[in-house]
């Protein structure tokens, strides 16, 4: 019989190792699956995880996937530091994104340097205005905060598609529903040429050393570590809790506006209905692979990008849907949290027949 | 407003409730047992696919109905292993749910995207359906919808009479009591997370077979988050979701309200309606917070093992 025992202490060594360990599952899992679907595992597996990546465009479209996803993650684990279930980042994504286009629509024939700082600018508050309500009705008006955010993304989601089938809409473009094309001045400048990777990238860079920093140099950042492990320390403690939560809420809100601003200034060049691919939902499970930790998230950030990736170059060379990608991170998160049950527990076999108890090591 | 509209607002009011209606029946008697399964809106769209696909190749309503049912059962029975029996957080346990069947309801139904299936028939009842504004949406309403009305008094009369209803509820209060009397903690709770998985499965095909006869990705499009709302709403007691469910059905409707009293708002602002809702109703509820725990059962949410 195999039986979980209760450790002492929570295995520090296994909370790196279980992600780790979740990404090999999947890929064991995803090699079976590739099996029932009639495909060669190896070939399926180098299409989805290698090709991708095999080039240097490869290598900066991968990077161009991962920015708006590291924003959002960022900012999200700062929330779960805290304990708060703010699942709002696609929301927050698409207002940033919906507020930086009005803004760019200001710039359009302008060659003004501020059009491209202000739009990016816009895009946080528009992010900040979306997490700021969640954070009203949950602090202020003490609602779950899991329900108030996830309302919030499909409110968001409407917002942004009144607005490119209604007032954003292009007047000379034939009726699509998208938003004019951004004037030069305000997209942002391509780093390396030849490429579509563009200066959003030095932007998640900032924000993996600012996130860093904060938590792990600051006072304030412990102050959030300790409202998230105990509440009630943090009370005793006389930490202004509710300032706290507004604070996490509104810099993870800024950040995944942000990202939707990069996002149509980066990548679009316009406002269109489809600018998130679920980017916001993904940073949830990029946010928990990555530990929670700034360096950890930059890692599980790319290697969702590079799902996200596989899953379009599956469609085009295997024949097969690129939701594919979308089973791929589900399974993630459950070998993720199937294997976390080994930080605070420890397999043991019993052998009832001889009374004999193996433990199994660590 | 004419006659005619107000008999077709309610009628469309409890067609478009109904699937609330049963997905927060199902959670509520989950939560009953002190799990809270936040993976509905996954359950419901591998229901929906799922039924989708079994009624394409079969053309057999029944089998579309069990066949979604069955694979939300399965899916629940994948979270109850992982927040159950690992003790997972259940809040997370209840999100991967939700976004591994959200990503997996899109793989399966990729090539059933724009293929048509009959629609389920609306049954009248003994030409009731004539009386006046109410007649129709009472009495001329699909099989499901009824079905859903015989699963209330069911549950009502379950938990209100019956011995193993008081078994899940006082699991649910307090886990460690209950099994130290003896009752099987955590075979109850299976049960229970598996009710609500069919419950979820039931209205996501209800969704894509009796509601509109077609899959879409991502069509179930929060419900299964405003099912939560409503068990909380409806402080876990029937009645209340009874009425919970076909505001939420009236708020989804309201497009229909308009071209009825010929308003001119855009359909995506009117699209937010059932959410917007929602954010009011949280509120209202969410305003005494001990009137809230007073409902609540105990141990919502709280991992629980023998040995502990």
């Amino acid at each position: 019989m195999i039986k979980l025992v209760p450790r002492a202490q929570a295995s520090a060594k296994w909370g790196y190792l279980s992600p780790i360990l979740a990404v090999f599952l999947t890929l064991i899992a995803s090699s079976i699956l590739f099996m029932a679907l009639g495909k060669d595992p190896v070939e399926a597996l180098y299409t989805f995880f290698i090709s991708p990546i095999a080039n240097w465009y490869g290598v900066t479209e991968l990077l161009v996937v991962a920015i708006p996803i590291l924003l959002c993650a960022y900012g999200l684990a700062l929330c779960y530091r805290a304990s708060i279930w703010n699942i709002g980042a696609e929301g927050q994504l698409l207002t940033g994104a919906v507020v930086g286009t009005v803004m760019a629509l200001q710039f359009i024939d302008s060659s003004s340097a501020w059009a491209m700082p202000l739009t990016l600018i816009a895009g946080m508050v528009g992010g900040m205005i979306c997490s700021g309500i969640s954070a009203f009705l949950n602090l202020r008006l003490n609602c779950n905060e899991t329900l108030v955010t996830i309302m919030m993304n499909y409110i968001a989601l409407n917002t942004l598609l009144w607005a490119v089938y209604g007032p954003l809409k292009d007047p000379n473009g034939y009726n699509f529903p998208e938003s004019a094309l951004f004037g030069d001045s305000t997209l942002l400048p391509i780093l390396f040429e030849g490429t579509r990777l563009h200066v959003g990238l030095l932007l998640v860079v900032l924000a993996l050393v600012v996130t860093w920093v904060f938590m792990s140099k600051t006072f304030l950042g412990f102050q959030i570590k300790v409202l998230g492990l105990d509440k009630p320390a943090a009370h005793m403690a006389g930490y202004k809790q509710k300032k706290l939560a507004a604070m996490v809420f509104l810099v993870s809100g800024a950040l995944a506006g942000l990202a939707g601003a990069v996002i149509v200034t980066g990548s679009t060049g316009q406002l269109i209905p489809a600018i998130s691919p679920g980017y916001g939902y993904s940073a949830i499970i990029v946010a928990f692979l990555g530990r929670l930790h700034p360096v950890g998230i930059t890692l599980a950030g790319l290697l969702i990008a590079l799902l996200f990736m596989g899953g379009e170059m599956s469609q085009m060379l295997l024949n097969l849907p690129r939701s594919i990608s979308g089973i791929l991170q589900g399974l993630i998160l459950f070998f993720l949290l199937s294997c976390d049950v080994l930080i605070r527990y420890r397999i043991a076999f019993t052998f009832k027949r001889s009374g004999l108890t193996a433990t199994a090591k660590n | 407003m004419d006659i005619d509209l107000i008999t077709n607002i309610l009628y469309a009011m409890i067609m478009t409730g109904t699937p609330l209606l049963l997905v927060a029946l199902g959670e509520m008697v989950c939560e009953k047992s002190g799990v809270l399964n936040l993976g509905q809106e996954g359950m419901m769209l591998m229901g929906a696919v799922a039924g989708f696909i079994a009624m394409y190749h079969t053309d057999s309503y029944i089998l579309g109905f069990a066949f979604a049912m069955l694979v939300g059962i399965g899916m629940s029975l994948l979270f109850a292993v992982i927040a159950l029996q690992l003790n997972a957080n259940q809040v997370a346990a209840g999100l991967a749910l939700t976004i591994f069947g959200t990503g997996l309801s899109a793989f399966l139904g990729n090539d059933y995207e724009g293929k048509q299936i009959s629609v389920l028939p609306s049954l009248s009842i003994a030409e009731l359906q004539h009386i006046p504004i109410i007649g129709k949406a009472i009495f001329s309403q699909n099989a499901i919808v009824y079905l859903s009305w015989v699963l209330i008094v069911v549950v009502y009369l379950f938990f209100r009479y019956h011995r193993q209803g008081l078994s899940v509820r006082a699991v649910g209060e307090d886990p460690s009591v209950a099994s130290n009397l003896g009752l099987p903690v955590m075979l109850i709770r299976y049960l229970s997370v598996a009710f609500g998985g069919a419950m979820a499965g039931l209205a996501g095909a209800y969704l894509s077979i009796a509601y509109t006869p077609m899959w879409t990705e991502g069509m179930v499009s929060g419900k299964g988050w405003i099912a939560l709302t409503l068990v909380v709403f409806a402080s876990w007691r029937i009645e209340r979701i009874i009425l919970g469910a076909y505001l939420f059905g009236f708020a989804s409707i309201m497009h229909l309200v308009a071209q009825g009293l010929n308003w001119d708002i855009s359909s995506n602002l009117l699209a937010m309606m059932p959410y917007i809702a929602t954010l009011v109703v949280l509120v209202m509820l969410s305003r005494d917070k001990q009137r809230l725990k007073l409902f609540e059962p105990m141990a919502l949410g709280k991992p629980w093992h023998r040995s502990s």
